[in-house]
């Protein structure tokens, strides 16, 4: 058991976080083409509502609710020291939990019986949706089993997420927790450490900056201006080539 | 005032012969690839008729273009709030089969079948999912008017146009059509590059062409629902949006875009135009009735000394100056005032302008008995008993034009957002040169008659001349004025272009590869 716990806990992570790493730096540095979310709206666009919507939104929640958890451990335990503020936050994160795994139902069961995705579909789609759907299913029956999450992954999973972070690993605490909660852990290093050679590249250039930046963009090969005034030595006129 | 130099285009319709060389052209260079078969960068729809994609218009449908709302223009179906929060879905977006499935034929099998009973057949294959399908709809289904219960009829343009007007319109003596080339118009203010959240669109500073970063580009597809032409196609092979790339690369080698140069009509024209950047954004939210002249004034005059002073300190170079002053496209636009933007009304202002077709309207079909003649001239011939001739006799032309076949309205709908007068004034022109011309090559009218004519169109005889010219007798030189690109300056010649562009057309650096 231990040696499993040692993979899992403190191998994993370190293997899934350094391959996270290299893999979307070089990606990003050598392969930008392939940062893509590599939509298939375009060969069927009903069916796929019923998926997408419902997955995004509540992965989107569910994300936050785990992010908050690690950022402001305390925040959480002080919101959830009262029962019906805890109730309010196990409940909500459920609700999206669960539109979460009905949008990926719908995604899969979409991606499979339609003939026009089959050319645009490759097996790492297949490897993310079996990962994902094990994952959310994983997520939503500790949620159900284990209560309550929240407070536990504050107190437990923060201080073993930190020690992971600050390369001093300590399992103590979490090698006792149920092993649902185990394999979800070890499923979140696998999902991350595919992370970059998978379509969910995309999430890693989420259009923040689309938020500040003008709507209208003009690139200009070199300035204008500079380049044409004399004054300006030879070796500047020359544009930079990025 | 901030000068900056476009690469702008007229289209002569009256020209287009709706040969779809053009189509082609770019077809071969540019999107014959997988994920691509579908595009048509370049295409020629018949009017009426619902275009490509079909009801491509219909804001209704697709939300394209900007809005105006409290004096403020929006994008309709993107933005940052709208755009970000339907980026799971987008609701707006076409998809394929409102183009048409791509297809090819098994042709292999007519060789390679067994001998059999029966001839072997050449099936049609889907190129997306390569299995056998039933062909509902291709490139150009509706060309010439084929179907047009289905195609001409759903014109978005028809919106205004009366029942009996339509019927009138469609009785079949009086047909009428003309063809509408379109490409991607390289807008001031493009929905395209406003929409795209990841900033992967942008317009080039030194000549205004639109182009999408391929590596920058994520496939949120905002772009295909905000451009109101439906000019940016979404490639679902490598999950890139790509368009129209006006040949950039042929420009900077001093030469004409593949589809213009190849254009067997010559009705394409291309040249410089300066404007005047500071104000597009007041331009476009103008009211819709004076959109097309605040797009006019925002053109600027490559001949004022201020204009001049002005684009010099900006940086643009003599030689661009002097194609300006050259530029055909400002002679159509600005000085002879003969050329309009399609759909203005997308407030994307345009940097294609059309000069609105006078044939299918002015001509009249005439029933005639033309037993006698054709007796006399082929005695032996079968006789057609077809005896309407269609009578494009420029007599009395000025005359008709309250009773023309093309209803004004039809016309007005698709190139000045819905104001009749402006195509009025453009069509009075076009026929006091046609008049004019008339009178001094065939001498049947009077001088009276044609002076006239020009001083009603508000024009003078030098002017019609010149117009005669540059429409029916103009060299490559004269329809292409393209300013050297000062690459030297640019690029070292060294360099791969691609990787300083990114953009489609120049073939992909990394495979493509969906996934790992
Ligand atoms: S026509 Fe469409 S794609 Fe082209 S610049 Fe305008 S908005 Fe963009
Ligand atoms: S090549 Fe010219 S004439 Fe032929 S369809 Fe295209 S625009 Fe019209």
């Amino acid at each position: 058991m231990a040696y499993l716990d040692n993979f899992i806990l403190i191998a994993l992570p370190y293997v899934a976080l350094t391959v996270f790493l290299i893999g979307s730096i070089y990606k990003y540095t050598h392969r930008k083409f392939q940062f893509s979310s590599l939509s298939s709206e375009f060969l069927e666009g009903r069916r796929l509502f019923y998926g997408s919507v419902p997955f995004h939104w509540g992965i989107l929640v569910v994300f936050c609710g785990h992010l908050t958890a690690l950022l402001i451990p305390r925040g959480i335990l002080a919101w959830n020291s009262q029962p019906v503020r805890l109730m309010v936050l196990e409940i909500t994160g459920f609700i999206f939990g669960i539109s979460m795994l009905v949008g990926l139902i719908n995604l899969i069961i979409r991606r499979y019986t339609t003939p026009r995705l089959r050319p645009v579909t490759n097996a790492m789609d297949l490897v993310i949706y079996i990962l994902l759907f094990l994952q959310t299913f994983a997520g939503l029956w500790i949620a159900y089993s284990f209560r309550w999450g929240s407070s536990w992954f504050a107190t437990l999973l923060t201080p073993y997420l930190y020690s992971i972070f600050t390369l001093h690993p300590d399992t103590t605490a979490v090698a006792l927790l149920p092993w649902p909660v185990k394999a979800h852990i070890a499923g979140a290093y696998l999902i991350i450490g595919i992370l970059p050679f998978s379509r969910l590249v995309h999430l890693l250039v989420l259009p923040l900056n689309y938020l500040w930046r003008p709507y209208q963009q003009v690139i200009w090969n070199w300035d204008k201006k500079k380049v044409r005034n004399k004054k300006t030595p030879w070796s500047l006129q020359r544009p930079e080539n990025t | 005032m901030d000068v900056r130099s476009q690469i702008a285009m007229v289209f002569h319709l009256d020209k287009c012969i709706g040969c779809h060389t053009c189509s082609i052209a770019c077809k071969n260079i540019w999107t014959d690839r997988k994920g691509a078969e579908y595009m048509w960068w370049n295409n020629v729809e018949t009017k009426p008729g619902t275009g490509y994609p079909s009801k491509w218009e219909d804001q209704e449908i697709y939300k394209g273009g900007w809005g105006k709302r409290n004096g403020k223009i929006h994008l309709k179906g993107a933005g940052k709030r709208r755009g970000l929060v339907n980026i799971f879905y987008n609701p707006n977006l076409p998809v394929i089969d409102d183009y048409y499935e791509p297809f090819t034929y098994k042709y292999l099998d007519l060789i390679e079948s067994p001998q059999g009973d029966d001839q072997p057949t050449a099936r049609p294959v889907s190129l997306i999912t390569g299995k056998p399908i039933d062909i509902k709809m291709g490139p150009n289904w509706d060309d010439d008017l084929g179907g047009t219960p289905d195609y001409a009829r759903n014109d978005p343009n028809m919106k205004n146009i009366t029942p009996e007007e339509q019927e009138v319109m469609f009785q079949l003596e009086k047909m009428a059509m003309f063809y509408l080339p379109r490409i991607c118009n390289h807008c001031l203010n493009p929905a395209c590059v406003a929409s795209c959240p990841s900033g992967a669109i942008y317009k080039r500073g030194e000549d205004g062409i639109v182009l999408i970063n391929q590596q920058v580009c994520r496939a949120w597809r905002m772009c295909v629902t905000a451009c109101p032409y439906k000019k940016s196609y979404f490639n679902w092979h490598t999950g890139k949006s790509e368009k129209c790339i006006l040949c950039y690369p042929r420009l900077e080698a001093g030469l004409a875009p593949a589809c213009m140069h190849s254009c067997v009509g010559r009705i394409r024209y291309l040249g410089v135009l300066l404007y005047d950047a500071d104000r597009i954004e007041e331009a476009a939210s103008a009211d819709d009735k004076d959109l097309i002249k605040s797009q006019m004034d925002i053109i600027l005059d490559p001949f004022d000394e201020d204009v001049i002073k002005a684009a010099k300190e900006n940086g643009i170079a003599d030689s661009t100056l002097h194609a300006a002053q050259a530029s055909p496209i400002y002679k159509f636009v600005k000085q002879w005032g003969l050329a309009l933007p399609l759909h203005p009304e997308f407030r994307t202002l345009p940097m294609l302008f059309y000069i609105p077709p006078l044939l299918p309207v002015m001509a009249s079909v005439k029933k005639v008995d033309n037993t006698t003649e054709a007796d006399k001239k082929a005695p032996l011939a079968k006789k057609w008993n077809n005896d309407w001739i269609y009578d494009t006799s420029t007599e009395e032309l000025w005359g008709k034009l309250e009773q023309i076949r093309f209803p004004l309205k039809y016309i007005a709908s698709l190139f000045s957002a819905g104001d009749e007068d402006v195509i009025k004034e453009v069509w009075k022109k076009l026929m006091a040169v046609r008049i004019h011309r008339r009178r001094v090559t065939v001498g049947d009218i009077t001088n009276e008659k044609a002076d006239n004519t020009l001083s009603e169109a508000g024009i003078n005889a030098e002017m019609a001349d010149a117009i005669y010219a540059l429409t029916s007798l103009p060299k490559f030189e004269e329809r292409f004025v393209i300013p050297a690109a000062h690459r030297e300056q640019a690029i070292e010649m060294m360099d791969f272009t691609g990787d300083t562009k990114g953009a489609t057309g120049f073939g992909f650096k990394s495979k493509v590869k969906r996934g790992v």
